[in-house]
């Protein structure tokens, strides 16, 4: 019975959690529903991808209505890729968050903080389980609203701020969107994301599906923070709790992404370009801007949440590149970057969350020497620095090394030359940590900290393994990435 | 206001047909326009009304916070509990076809439960609201 309804567990299973999460109001409990609930989210999503994998595309029929009539739940190989990715992540968040939440969140609050967290996982899931235009804003919304709350609940007061302004930014991206897919809809006259593709074929040409496409995108893009649309995003990682960071950092702007690539490829076709509009020209151009810019501007942070922050930035940058590819091989890198860049930015928030939990601050200068008492916790973060830059032999070499020669494929050499380049912005910012927090003299700080306890390094170390393993043995996440682009470019899964 | 003899009597006038249309508003919505939604509102309308005239710590007697916040996601749950159920009857979720003896009174019975779940987490969530706005720089 379980193996048919497999899709709708998927927002089914954390959406109970909230619920129940909720109802318990008690933080120890609130975080055993949570914990329990992406545990069995993950088995889910593991399961999905072993089916689609074997079977190809999984349909599901909400309330059992035909695709013309209700809402129809489709997961291919680029639904399951991003389904697994955002369930493991919220596991092992799960794991991490009982100890960082206890210190970072009054009482009163934990319950619903799990509650939210969970609502925000299932809205993202939902995002990638979807397929209808109008259900996925739906889903946008729900893990949005949770997204707001969970960055408001940051201890320091400018998190409020922070959460303000990127509510009325991602409102904003929300209601473009939505213009976008009623354009849509009065053109074709229907939400199916599969039914659009068919009626599609005989209105190439239409200006209402032009406009559509370039609300559709700019909509996104200030959900997923492509630069100069990222204003929202430092602030917000850098005063929301940590577990939340980490959450948001590693998920949030890769559904995004899913969702842009869902619509460039799926919807509107193989060739981006619609129109007039020179959608690849301007996507390869911003996220060469995204590349340099922001990442230089992390260079001069004293932050380390906003140096990630403002690296997380620089690197969608990269995700995007891959996008504007639009080849085989191009995409394939852009799609795995997306899943490195998951595991990397995971780590390095968890880690830099640990030295929140001891130290009590993110900025650098009280940061110096913490490597000498954190040893593990620095070590976590070392390595998820270096995967940043991609050096070789983290996961971050293999996906920039498919993008280059993704790049060079489409015959732009001077793209991979750009990819290099920008990489040595990575080593200045990275850098920078690196040699405050190893080979300066202890401060005061870091003299009276201790190592972080398990509950945070065991889930730190699992992703910052996870990149070293996937820098060596790239098999399985770039297996699942071709089959992903495969699907996206139009042919066979 | 509370010394306010007309908004005194014409309140009391109007909150107990105001309750009463919230529910025929409610249980018309199969038939007509209506349903959880737009009687949730009217529902949270009367407390609020109540609470405005009354002030915030009797009407928070009445309606206490506790019980919003058992209701909020309650009214979720029992949405859920409902779609979940047709999983137990061989069909999709939210597919209600089996709850009754033929098709047609098992969507209609599957809609009149969801619904009350809508009922039950607007109100709730729009008397929330008021509180929390009536309430601000108090505690």
């Amino acid at each position: 019975m379980i193996a048919s309804h497999l899709p709708v567990l998927l927002i089914i299973v954390p959406l109970l959690g909230a619920v129940l999460a909720a109802l318990s109001r008690h933080g120890f409990v609130a975080w055993l529903v949570a914990l329990l609930a992406s545990a069995a989210t993950m088995a889910v999503a593991f399961a999905l991808l072993w089916r689609v994998q074997a079977e190809g595309l999984i349909s599901y029929r909400i309330g059992g209505w035909a695709p013309e009539l209700g809402i129809e739940y489709r997961i291919d190989a680029v639904s399951a890729f991003i389904v697994v990715l955002v369930s493991a992540i919220a596991f092992l968040t799960m794991i991490y968050a009982r100890r960082s939440v206890l210190a970072e969140i009054s009482a009163e609050r934990v319950a619903w903080f799990y509650t939210m967290l969970l609502l925000c996982v299932a809205g993202l899931l939902g995002i990638a389980a979807t397929g209808d235009a109008f259900n996925a804003f739906v889903f946008l919304e729900v893990s949005s609203l949770a997204t707001y709350t969970l960055i408001a609940l940051g201890r320091d007061r400018r998190a409020l701020v922070a959460a303000y302004q990127y509510l009325i930014v991602g409102t904003i991206g929300a209601t473009l969107y939505v213009i976008g897919v009623g354009l849509i809809y009065l053109s074709t006259g229907t939400l199916n994301i599969g039914l659009i593709v068919e009626r599609l074929a005989s209105l190439q040409g239409s200006r209402a599906l032009t406009v559509a496409e370039a609300f559709i995108v700019v909509g996104i893009a200030l959900k997923l923070a492509l630069f100069p649309l990222h204003a929202w995003l430092p602030n917000a990682y850098a005063y929301a709790p940590s577990a939340a960071t980490v959450l948001l950092a590693s998920t949030a702007t890769k559904v995004a992404v899913y969702l842009l690539a869902r619509y460039l490829f799926t919807v509107f076709g193989g060739d981006i370009d619609v129109g007039a509009i020179p959608i690849s020209a301007i996507l390869i151009g911003l996220s060469v801007a995204a590349m340099f810019i922001p990442s230089a501007a992390a260079i001069f942070q004293n932050d380390v949440k906003r140096i990630l922050a403002l690296s997380s930035v620089g690197q969608i940058g990269y995700i995007t590149l891959g996008l504007a590819l639009a080849n085989q091989t191009g995409l394939t890198g852009g799609l795995l970057h997306l899943f490195n860049h998951a595991l990397m930015k995971g780590a390095a928030f968890m880690a830099i969350g640990a030295v929140v939990y001891r130290a009590g601050t993110a900025r650098l200068d009280d940061l110096s020497g913490i490597g000498r008492t954190m040893p593990w916790t620095v070590a976590a973060l070392t390595i998820a620095g270096l995967a940043l830059i991609g050096v070789p032999g983290t996961s971050g070499f293999v996906s920039k090394y498919y993008l280059i020669l993704g790049a060079l494929e489409a015959g732009l050499g001077w793209l991979a030359i750009l990819i290099v380049a920008s990489s040595l912005l990575a080593v200045l910012y990275v850098g920078r940590i690196v040699e405050v927090v190893w080979f300066r003299e202890p401060a005061a700080v870091a003299r009276e900290c201790r190592e972080a306890p398990l509950e945070l390094l065991l889930p730190m170390w699992i992703l910052a393994g996870a990149t070293i393993w996937f820098g060596i043995d790239a098999e399985w996440p770039v297996g699942l990435a071709a089959s992903a682009a495969r699907v996206l470019l139009g042919g066979a899964p | 206001m509370r010394f306010d003899i007309v908004l005194r009597v014409a309140t009391k006038f109007i909150l107990a047909p105001l309750l009463l249309f919230a529910l025929y508003v409610q249980f018309h919505g199969d038939y007509g326009p209506g349903g959880g939604f737009q009687a949730g509102v009217i529902a949270a309308a009367a407390v609020i009304l109540y609470g405005l005239i009354v002030g915030l710590a009797p009407v928070q007697r009445l309606v206490p916070m506790g019980l919003l916040e058992v209701m909020i996601p309650g009214g979720v749950l029992i949405y859920m509990a409902v779609g979940i159920a047709s999983f137990f009857l061989g069909d999709n979720f939210l597919d209600y076809d089996h709850l009754a003896h033929d098709a047609v009174h098992g969507q209609e019975w599957g809609v009149f439960l969801v619904e009350i779940g809508v009922f039950v987490t607007v109100s709730s969530t729009m008397v929330a609201i008021f509180y929390a706005f009536a309430g601000r720089g108090r505690s």
